[in-house]
Protein backbone atom coordinates (compact mmCIF):
# COMPACT_ATOMS: atom_id res chain seq x y z
CA UNK A 1 0.00 0.00 0.00
CA UNK A 2 1.16 3.54 -0.74
CA UNK A 3 2.19 5.33 2.46
CA UNK A 4 1.42 8.92 3.41
CA UNK A 5 3.57 11.34 5.40
CA UNK A 6 2.29 14.57 6.94
CA UNK A 7 4.96 17.24 7.50
CA UNK A 8 3.87 20.20 9.60
CA UNK A 9 5.44 22.91 11.74
CA UNK A 10 3.38 21.63 14.67
CA UNK A 11 3.48 18.17 16.18
CA UNK A 12 -0.13 18.59 17.27
CA UNK A 13 -1.22 19.63 13.78
CA UNK A 14 0.61 16.75 12.07
CA UNK A 15 -0.79 14.25 14.56
CA UNK A 16 -4.31 15.64 14.10
CA UNK A 17 -4.17 15.58 10.32
CA UNK A 18 -2.87 12.00 10.47
CA UNK A 19 -5.71 11.07 12.83
CA UNK A 20 -8.35 12.46 10.47
CA UNK A 21 -6.71 10.94 7.39
CA UNK A 22 -6.41 7.50 9.00
CA UNK A 23 -10.10 7.61 9.89
CA UNK A 24 -11.00 8.52 6.31
CA UNK A 25 -8.70 5.76 5.11
CA UNK A 26 -11.01 3.33 6.91
CA UNK A 27 -8.28 2.28 9.29
CA UNK A 28 -6.19 0.79 6.49
CA UNK A 29 -4.20 3.72 5.13
CA UNK A 30 -0.70 4.14 6.56
CA UNK A 31 -0.35 7.79 7.59
CA UNK A 32 2.74 8.90 9.50
CA UNK A 33 3.05 12.38 11.04
CA UNK A 34 6.30 14.39 11.18
CA UNK A 35 5.40 17.52 13.13
CA UNK A 36 7.52 20.13 14.85
CA UNK A 37 11.24 20.38 15.35
CA UNK A 38 13.39 17.71 16.95
CA UNK A 39 12.65 19.09 20.44
CA UNK A 40 8.89 19.10 19.94
CA UNK A 41 8.67 22.86 19.41
CA UNK A 42 7.30 24.61 16.32
CA UNK A 43 9.51 24.06 13.29
CA UNK A 44 10.49 21.32 10.90
CA UNK A 45 12.94 18.48 11.17
CA UNK A 46 14.22 16.56 8.18
CA UNK A 47 15.28 13.78 10.55
CA UNK A 48 11.71 13.35 11.81
CA UNK A 49 10.42 13.50 8.23
CA UNK A 50 12.89 10.83 7.09
CA UNK A 51 11.86 8.59 10.00
CA UNK A 52 8.20 9.06 9.06
CA UNK A 53 8.94 8.16 5.43
CA UNK A 54 10.73 5.00 6.58
CA UNK A 55 7.76 4.10 8.79
CA UNK A 56 5.21 4.74 6.02
CA UNK A 57 7.18 2.97 3.31
CA UNK A 58 5.67 -0.42 2.57
CA UNK A 59 7.46 -0.76 -0.77
CA UNK A 60 4.79 0.85 -2.96
CA UNK A 61 5.97 4.45 -2.58
CA UNK A 62 5.12 7.35 -0.30
CA UNK A 63 3.15 10.55 -0.88
CA UNK A 64 4.28 13.52 1.21
CA UNK A 65 2.03 16.39 2.24
CA UNK A 66 3.47 19.54 3.79
CA UNK A 67 1.81 22.53 5.44
CA UNK A 68 3.88 25.54 4.32
CA UNK A 69 7.25 27.25 4.10
CA UNK A 70 10.03 25.20 5.63
CA UNK A 71 7.88 22.05 5.63
CA UNK A 72 7.65 22.26 1.85
CA UNK A 73 11.38 22.97 1.49
CA UNK A 74 12.18 20.10 3.87
CA UNK A 75 10.01 17.71 1.83
CA UNK A 76 11.68 18.80 -1.43
CA UNK A 77 15.14 18.42 0.12
CA UNK A 78 14.31 15.00 1.52
CA UNK A 79 13.11 13.78 -1.88
CA UNK A 80 16.21 15.14 -3.63
CA UNK A 81 18.51 13.50 -1.07
CA UNK A 82 16.72 10.16 -1.23
CA UNK A 83 17.39 9.88 -4.98
CA UNK A 84 14.26 7.74 -5.30
CA UNK A 85 11.45 8.11 -7.81
CA UNK A 86 8.81 6.63 -5.49
CA UNK A 87 8.62 9.59 -3.09
CA UNK A 88 6.27 12.32 -4.31
CA UNK A 89 5.34 15.66 -2.74
CA UNK A 90 1.68 16.49 -3.35
CA UNK A 91 0.85 20.07 -4.34
CA UNK A 92 -2.25 20.09 -2.18
CA UNK A 93 -3.91 21.69 0.86
CA UNK A 94 -2.77 19.72 3.92
CA UNK A 95 -5.97 18.34 5.45
CA UNK A 96 -7.94 17.86 2.26
CA UNK A 97 -4.95 16.39 0.46
CA UNK A 98 -4.22 13.97 3.29
CA UNK A 99 -7.82 12.80 3.43
CA UNK A 100 -7.98 12.35 -0.35
CA UNK A 101 -4.65 10.48 -0.40
CA UNK A 102 -5.61 8.22 2.52
CA UNK A 103 -8.99 7.44 0.98
CA UNK A 104 -7.38 6.46 -2.31
CA UNK A 105 -4.45 4.60 -0.72
CA UNK A 106 -6.88 2.45 1.27
CA UNK A 107 -8.28 1.11 -2.02
CA UNK A 108 -4.84 -0.29 -2.89
CA UNK A 109 -4.29 2.23 -5.69
CA UNK A 110 -0.76 2.83 -7.01
CA UNK A 111 1.52 5.77 -6.21
CA UNK A 112 0.56 7.94 -9.20
CA UNK A 113 -3.15 7.48 -8.45
CA UNK A 114 -2.78 8.31 -4.75
CA UNK A 115 -0.65 11.37 -5.62
CA UNK A 116 -3.26 12.53 -8.16
CA UNK A 117 -6.02 12.05 -5.58
CA UNK A 118 -4.13 14.26 -3.12
CA UNK A 119 -3.66 16.98 -5.74
CA UNK A 120 -7.33 16.77 -6.76
CA UNK A 121 -8.20 18.09 -3.29
CA UNK A 122 -7.70 21.63 -4.64
CA UNK A 123 -10.88 21.17 -6.68
CA UNK A 124 -13.11 20.74 -3.63
CA UNK A 125 -14.11 24.35 -3.07
CA UNK A 126 -15.85 25.61 0.07
CA UNK A 127 -18.02 28.50 -1.04
CA UNK A 128 -19.14 27.30 -4.42
CA UNK B 1 41.93 27.49 -0.94
CA UNK B 2 42.16 24.20 0.85
CA UNK B 3 39.86 22.33 3.24
CA UNK B 4 41.16 24.19 6.27
CA UNK B 5 40.29 27.55 4.66
CA UNK B 6 36.69 26.49 4.02
CA UNK B 7 36.43 25.12 7.56
CA UNK B 8 37.72 28.52 8.78
CA UNK B 9 34.98 30.18 6.74
CA UNK B 10 32.25 28.03 8.31
CA UNK B 11 33.63 28.74 11.81
CA UNK B 12 33.90 32.48 11.15
CA UNK B 13 30.41 32.57 9.60
CA UNK B 14 29.09 30.80 12.69
CA UNK B 15 30.71 33.45 14.91
CA UNK B 16 29.18 36.28 12.89
CA UNK B 17 25.76 34.60 12.86
CA UNK B 18 25.90 34.11 16.62
CA UNK B 19 26.87 37.77 17.11
CA UNK B 20 24.12 38.94 14.74
CA UNK B 21 21.38 36.44 15.65
CA UNK B 22 19.38 39.04 17.56
CA UNK B 23 19.42 41.52 14.68
CA UNK B 24 18.48 38.85 12.11
CA UNK B 25 15.59 37.62 14.25
CA UNK B 26 14.37 41.20 14.76
CA UNK B 27 14.42 41.77 10.98
CA UNK B 28 12.47 38.53 10.64
CA UNK B 29 9.98 39.61 13.32
CA UNK B 30 9.07 42.62 11.13
CA UNK B 31 7.87 40.52 8.16
CA UNK B 32 8.45 36.85 9.03
CA UNK B 33 8.10 34.65 12.08
CA UNK B 34 10.95 36.16 14.08
CA UNK B 35 13.25 33.17 14.34
CA UNK B 36 15.72 33.56 11.45
CA UNK B 37 18.79 34.55 13.45
CA UNK B 38 18.31 31.98 16.17
CA UNK B 39 17.52 29.19 13.70
CA UNK B 40 20.60 29.99 11.64
CA UNK B 41 22.71 30.20 14.80
CA UNK B 42 21.61 26.68 15.73
CA UNK B 43 22.32 25.48 12.19
CA UNK B 44 25.80 26.99 11.90
CA UNK B 45 26.79 25.75 15.37
CA UNK B 46 25.82 22.27 14.17
CA UNK B 47 27.82 22.84 10.98
CA UNK B 48 30.92 23.70 13.01
CA UNK B 49 30.41 20.53 15.01
CA UNK B 50 30.11 18.49 11.82
CA UNK B 51 33.28 19.77 10.13
CA UNK B 52 35.31 16.73 9.09
CA UNK B 53 38.77 16.29 10.51
CA UNK B 54 41.80 15.17 8.55
CA UNK B 55 42.73 15.92 4.98
CA UNK B 56 39.41 15.66 3.12
CA UNK B 57 38.69 17.44 -0.18
CA UNK B 58 37.33 20.99 0.30
CA UNK B 59 34.03 19.99 -1.30
CA UNK B 60 33.43 17.48 1.47
CA UNK B 61 33.77 20.22 4.09
CA UNK B 62 30.88 22.13 2.52
CA UNK B 63 28.76 19.00 2.05
CA UNK B 64 29.17 18.05 5.74
CA UNK B 65 28.36 21.58 6.87
CA UNK B 66 25.33 21.72 4.58
CA UNK B 67 23.97 18.45 5.81
CA UNK B 68 24.19 19.60 9.45
CA UNK B 69 22.46 22.87 8.58
CA UNK B 70 19.60 21.07 6.81
CA UNK B 71 19.18 18.78 9.79
CA UNK B 72 19.45 21.20 12.71
CA UNK B 73 18.25 24.65 11.63
CA UNK B 74 14.50 24.08 12.02
CA UNK B 75 13.23 26.78 9.65
CA UNK B 76 13.17 27.45 5.90
CA UNK B 77 16.75 28.70 6.08
CA UNK B 78 17.89 25.15 6.91
CA UNK B 79 17.01 23.51 3.58
CA UNK B 80 18.00 26.69 1.70
CA UNK B 81 21.46 27.27 3.19
CA UNK B 82 22.02 23.52 3.46
CA UNK B 83 21.26 23.09 -0.23
CA UNK B 84 23.48 26.06 -1.11
CA UNK B 85 26.46 24.58 0.74
CA UNK B 86 25.92 21.03 -0.49
CA UNK B 87 25.52 22.13 -4.12
CA UNK B 88 28.67 24.22 -3.79
CA UNK B 89 30.47 21.25 -2.27
CA UNK B 90 29.34 18.94 -5.06
CA UNK B 91 30.51 21.48 -7.64
CA UNK B 92 33.98 21.46 -6.07
CA UNK B 93 34.09 17.68 -6.50
CA UNK B 94 37.11 15.78 -5.23
CA UNK B 95 39.72 18.41 -6.10
CA UNK B 96 42.24 18.98 -3.31
CA UNK B 97 42.55 22.69 -3.95
CA UNK B 98 40.01 25.34 -4.94
CA UNK B 99 41.07 28.05 -7.41
CA UNK B 100 39.18 31.22 -8.27
CA UNK B 101 37.30 29.66 -11.21
CA UNK B 102 36.22 26.64 -9.16
CA UNK B 103 34.94 28.81 -6.32
CA UNK B 104 32.96 30.89 -8.81
CA UNK B 105 31.38 27.76 -10.25
CA UNK B 106 30.54 26.62 -6.71
CA UNK B 107 28.89 29.96 -5.92
CA UNK B 108 26.85 29.69 -9.11
CA UNK B 109 25.83 26.11 -8.20
CA UNK B 110 24.74 27.32 -4.76
CA UNK B 111 22.58 30.03 -6.35
CA UNK B 112 21.02 27.55 -8.78
CA UNK B 113 20.26 25.14 -5.91
CA UNK B 114 18.54 27.82 -3.85
CA UNK B 115 16.50 29.05 -6.83
CA UNK B 116 15.42 25.52 -7.68
CA UNK B 117 14.43 24.62 -4.12
CA UNK B 118 12.71 27.86 -3.17
CA UNK B 119 11.33 28.68 -6.66
CA UNK B 120 12.38 32.27 -6.01
CA UNK B 121 13.67 34.73 -8.58
CA UNK B 122 15.36 38.08 -8.20
CA UNK B 123 13.01 40.75 -6.96
CA UNK B 124 11.01 38.34 -4.77
CA UNK B 125 12.68 39.82 -1.64
CA UNK B 126 14.63 36.70 -0.64
CA UNK B 127 18.22 35.56 -0.23
CA UNK B 128 18.36 35.22 -4.03
CA UNK B 129 18.49 39.03 -4.14
CA UNK B 130 21.86 38.86 -2.36
CA UNK B 131 23.21 35.59 -3.74
CA UNK B 132 22.38 36.37 -7.38
CA UNK B 133 24.25 39.70 -7.53
CA UNK B 134 27.12 38.06 -5.60
CA UNK B 135 27.52 35.32 -8.23
CA UNK B 136 27.39 37.90 -11.04
CA UNK B 137 29.93 40.18 -9.35
CA UNK B 138 32.22 37.23 -8.71
CA UNK B 139 32.14 36.21 -12.37
CA UNK B 140 32.71 39.79 -13.51
CA UNK B 141 35.72 40.17 -11.20
CA UNK B 142 37.09 36.85 -12.43
CA UNK B 143 36.72 37.96 -16.04
CA UNK B 144 38.59 41.17 -15.16
CA UNK B 145 41.51 39.09 -13.90
CA UNK B 146 40.98 39.42 -10.14
CA UNK B 147 42.47 36.80 -7.86
CA UNK B 148 40.30 34.64 -5.61
CA UNK B 149 40.32 37.11 -2.72
CA UNK B 150 39.37 39.96 -5.06
CA UNK B 151 36.52 37.95 -6.59
CA UNK B 152 35.17 37.05 -3.14
CA UNK B 153 35.43 40.67 -2.01
CA UNK B 154 33.42 41.77 -5.06
CA UNK B 155 30.83 39.05 -4.37
CA UNK B 156 30.49 40.04 -0.70
CA UNK B 157 30.07 43.72 -1.59
CA UNK B 158 27.43 42.86 -4.20
CA UNK B 159 25.59 40.69 -1.67
CA UNK B 160 25.52 43.52 0.86
CA UNK B 161 24.24 45.95 -1.79
CA UNK B 162 21.70 43.39 -3.03
CA UNK B 163 20.42 42.88 0.50
CA UNK B 164 19.90 46.64 0.96
CA UNK B 165 17.98 46.69 -2.31
CA UNK B 166 15.38 44.31 -0.86
CA UNK B 167 14.08 47.13 1.38
CA UNK B 168 11.67 48.66 -1.18
CA UNK B 169 10.65 45.29 -2.60
CA UNK B 170 7.31 43.61 -1.98
CA UNK B 171 7.79 40.01 -0.84
CA UNK B 172 6.60 37.25 -3.14
CA UNK B 173 7.86 34.25 -1.14
CA UNK B 174 7.49 33.01 2.42
CA UNK B 175 5.42 34.39 5.26
CA UNK B 176 6.26 37.97 4.27
CA UNK B 177 4.36 37.46 1.00
CA UNK B 178 1.10 37.19 2.96
CA UNK B 179 1.61 40.82 4.02
CA UNK B 180 1.41 42.15 0.46
CA UNK B 181 2.35 45.84 0.28
CA UNK B 182 3.02 45.87 4.05
CA UNK B 183 6.23 43.91 3.41
CA UNK B 184 7.67 46.99 1.65
CA UNK B 185 10.17 49.04 3.65
CA UNK B 186 11.84 46.16 5.47
CA UNK B 187 15.21 44.53 4.86
CA UNK B 188 14.79 40.84 3.99
CA UNK B 189 16.41 38.78 6.75
CA UNK B 190 17.51 35.99 4.39
CA UNK B 191 19.26 38.46 2.10
CA UNK B 192 20.85 40.06 5.19
CA UNK B 193 22.21 36.73 6.45
CA UNK B 194 23.50 35.85 2.97
CA UNK B 195 25.46 39.11 2.93
CA UNK B 196 26.80 38.33 6.41
CA UNK B 197 27.95 34.82 5.44
CA UNK B 198 29.61 35.95 2.20
CA UNK B 199 31.24 38.75 4.20
CA UNK B 200 32.69 36.04 6.43
CA UNK B 201 34.18 34.37 3.35
CA UNK B 202 35.73 37.68 2.28
CA UNK B 203 37.23 38.09 5.77
CA UNK B 204 38.80 34.65 5.59
CA UNK B 205 40.15 34.89 2.02
CA UNK B 206 41.32 38.47 2.58
CA UNK B 207 43.66 37.39 5.35
CA UNK B 208 45.80 35.28 3.02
Amino acid sequence: MVGIVIISHSRTLADGVAEVARAMGVGQAVVEPAGGDSEGGLGTSIDLAEAAVAAADGGDGVVLLADLGSSVLTARTLIEDAERDDLLLADAPLVEGAVAAASMAATGADLATVHAAAESAFEHRKTR
Amino acid sequence: MRSADLADWIRHAAELVTADAGRLSRLDADIGDGDHGHNLDRGFRAAVGALPGGDVPPGKVLIAAGRAIVSKTGGASGPLYGTALRRAGKALGDAGEVDAAALGAALRAALDGVRELGKAERGDKTMVDALGPAADAYDAALADGSDLAGCVRAAAEAAAKGAEETVPMQARKGRASYLGARSVGHLDPGAASTALILGALADVTGEG
